[in-house]
């Protein structure tokens, strides 16, 4: 049952894509904004700034990165075309809490927190259920 | 379903040792004992293995105190800041305590010097010891200063986890608090109640599938000398364990025992919890909420989006920081044993347990325990995984002085989880939900009887827990 709620397909939103552009600042361990919302379909555009040292932003999960030198700014995009949570998180060593600096893409609802949100009740009653044996 | 007695090849083994060793052990759980196996039986029995991968872990430490001290600024090329903290750090939570509970106690080099020092020889006791030899003061003893330590570790982990220098002296000062302790008083007493991580995997070790136990009682209550406490650097009567949580795993007790009456049991996971425990020490359950609020901490620090959390994490004794130090401590010692408490007290109340207030509280406190590990094993997924390529790194260039030790091998290659490493938390701290009902659901029995429902607070209070990993985690 467990299985079934983890991996049985859901049926996404129907929205028509649309061009999202996102101005991102990046500056000593911080994205902001840092959490980035889109349908998908979306076609993103990343706009990314660096306002200190020299920046970068790679996605998880969709292969994408970008580096902007002090003050400039570098341009990504791409088709959101994977629902789900992806981090982004910096390319570039910028201080010492750089492997931490990240983001998040939203794209369309976060199905894994749902399912995993269910899940929690079922695994509660089946320890219950194993417990009182 | 075989019992694990019963695997012929292990019951062909001991045939021809008539010991306490090899006599049939009864009761309801299942426990092979792996020191019947003659090549395991040669590695313990031996002290030279031990002492040898102690003198390497002995000889990386130092390497790692010179490296954060003296090379690279900057974390992430620092061989010290990789290996303790994405290396060791993840080893220590996925391998060794999940599968060995304390094993790496038995191999940490913190203490080994003031072992040392206090036996007055390596392999075994010289004429001259040195120490004072003083009992460790009764109103210290638990693991309130072990919470403490953890408590500290969180308030500073933003800069000790990146800053190599930080880091470098917090080991060292560790290392010189180790021996001075060994120097004043009697033992272990630096890893029994000082050491963060001893208190870390003492308390999980009590879900590990491995234990010390004494085989035949009426052997040990015979046997007048007591060798294997006389030989157990931590002063522990293995006669007396009710669960792993103290016992280092080092294995003199079976080497010393002149009876072969200790027997390193493989066992099923979790065998120490659901058991009514007959003490009240809310020590133990303080300490496993304090793990409960730093995983939370930790994962919004280090894997949330929140830059401005990390930079107050970081600018130690700035305005935010105080602010996240206010935060931090709050939600360990106010929010969590606060809400804790209620759920205890509430499951008592309504079902009119007459048990007392201060026993409830410690033993409800073992179903918080898979509940931790694995929530801490569920962040470190997110957290050290991806992670993992600074590793080769630090190998190729230690210091972060430029050298290339492997050659031209590509470091700065990232580990592909994104896919499947939300998938493995979810179903990680799924796994700690259902062990820890399971638990309380056991403990909340009444003798035999049916559960009395004393628990569906706690219960309530670990889903709670579950529903803001999944938010912190995956959200």
């Amino acid at each position: 049952m467990g299985l079934i709620v983890l991996f049985v397909p859901l049926r996404a939103g129907a929205t028509e894509p649309t061009e999202r552009t996102f101005q991102i600042n990046a500056q000593r361990f911080e994205y902001s904004p840092a959490i980035l919302k889109v349908n998908q379909g979306d076609r993103v555009t990343i706009e990314l700034t660096a306002t200190d040292v020299v920046q970068g932003l790679a996605i998880d999960g969709y292969n994408l990165e970008t580096s902007a030198d002090p003050g400039q700014t570098s341009r990504l995009t791409f088709v959101a075309d994977r629902q789900g949570t992806y981090r982004f998180h910096c390319t570039v060593t910028c201080g010492n809490m750089h492997p931490f600096m990240t983001g998040k893409l939203e794209v369309g609802q976060n199905s894994l927190l749902w399912r995993a949100i269910a899940l929690t009740g079922l695994a509660l009653v089946a320890g219950v259920w194993k417990g009182r044996k | 379903m075989t019992r694990l007695q019963e695997i012929p090849w292990l019951e062909k083994l001991t045939k021809d040792t008539p010991t306490a060793q090899s006599r049939p052990r009864s009761g309801p759980i299942a426990r092979v004992n792996l020191y019947r196996i003659p090549l395991v039986r040669s590695l313990l029995e031996s002290k030279w293995p031990q002492l040898l991968i102690r003198i390497l872990t002995l000889s990386g430490f130092v390497f790692i105190i010179a490296a954060g001290l003296f090379g690279s600024l900057v974390g992430s090329h620092n061989f010290a800041i990789i290996i303790v903290w994405i290396a060791w750090w993840t080893a220590l939570k996925l391998v060794f305590i999940p599968f060995g509970g304390r094993s790496w106690c038995s191999v940490c080099p913190i203490p080994l010097p003031g072992d040392w020092l206090q036996q007055g020889g390596i392999l075994e006791p010289g004429k001259r010891r040195f120490g004072l030899n003083l009992r460790w003061p009764k109103r210290l003893k638990g693991s309130w200063m072990q919470s403490g330590g953890f408590l500290l570790i969180g308030l500073f982990s933003a800069l000790t986890l990146t800053a190599p220098q930080v880091t470098g002296w917090v080991l060292l000062g560790l290392f010189g608090l180790a021996i001075g302790l060994s120097l004043v008083f009697e033992r272990r007493a630096f890893c029994t109640y000082i050491c963060p991580i001893g208190g870390f995997s003492g308390m999980y070790a009590q879900t590990s599938p491995v234990e010390v136990r004494v085989i035949e009682k009426e052997i040990y209550a015979k046997h007048e000398v007591k060798s294997c406490y006389q030989a157990c650097p931590w002063g522990l009567y293995p006669v007396a364990f009710r669960d792993s949580s103290a016992c280092g795993l080092c294995m003199e007790c079976l080497r010393a025992c002149p009876n072969d009456n200790l027997a390193l049991n493989l066992r099923p996971f979790g065998t120490d919890l659901g058991r009514e425990k007959t003490s009240s020490r809310v020590d133990e359950a303080f300490l496993a909420l304090v793990m409960l609020g730093s995983v939370m901490a930790f994962a919004a620090i280090f894997t949330g989006p929140w830059g401005w959390l990390k930079s107050a994490a970081f600018e130690i004794g700035s305005l935010p920081w105080v602010g996240y130090a206010s935060g931090y401590l709050a939600l360990n010692l106010i929010i969590l044993p606060a809400l804790y408490l209620l759920a205890v007290w509430a499951g008592q109340k309504f079902t009119g347990t007459k048990l007392p207030l201060r026993r409830a509280i410690a033993i409800q406190a073992q179903a918080l325990l898979p509940l931790g590990l694995m929530a801490w094993i569920a962040f470190t997924v997110s957290f050290a995984f991806p992670k993992l390529n600074y590793v080769l790194g630090v190998l190729n260039d230690p210091f972060g002085w430029g050298w290339h030790i492997l050659g031209g091998i590509d470091t700065s290659r990232m580990v592909p989880v994104a896919g499947i490493s939300s998938l493995i938390q979810v179903m990680l701290v799924l796994i700690g939900l259902y062990w820890s009902a399971r638990v309380s659901q056991k403990l909340s029995a009444d003798k035999g009887k049916p559960a009395p429902r004393t628990n569906i607070p706690v219960l309530a209070f670990s889903m709670t827990f579950t529903l803001v990993m999944f938010w912190l985690l995956i959200g």
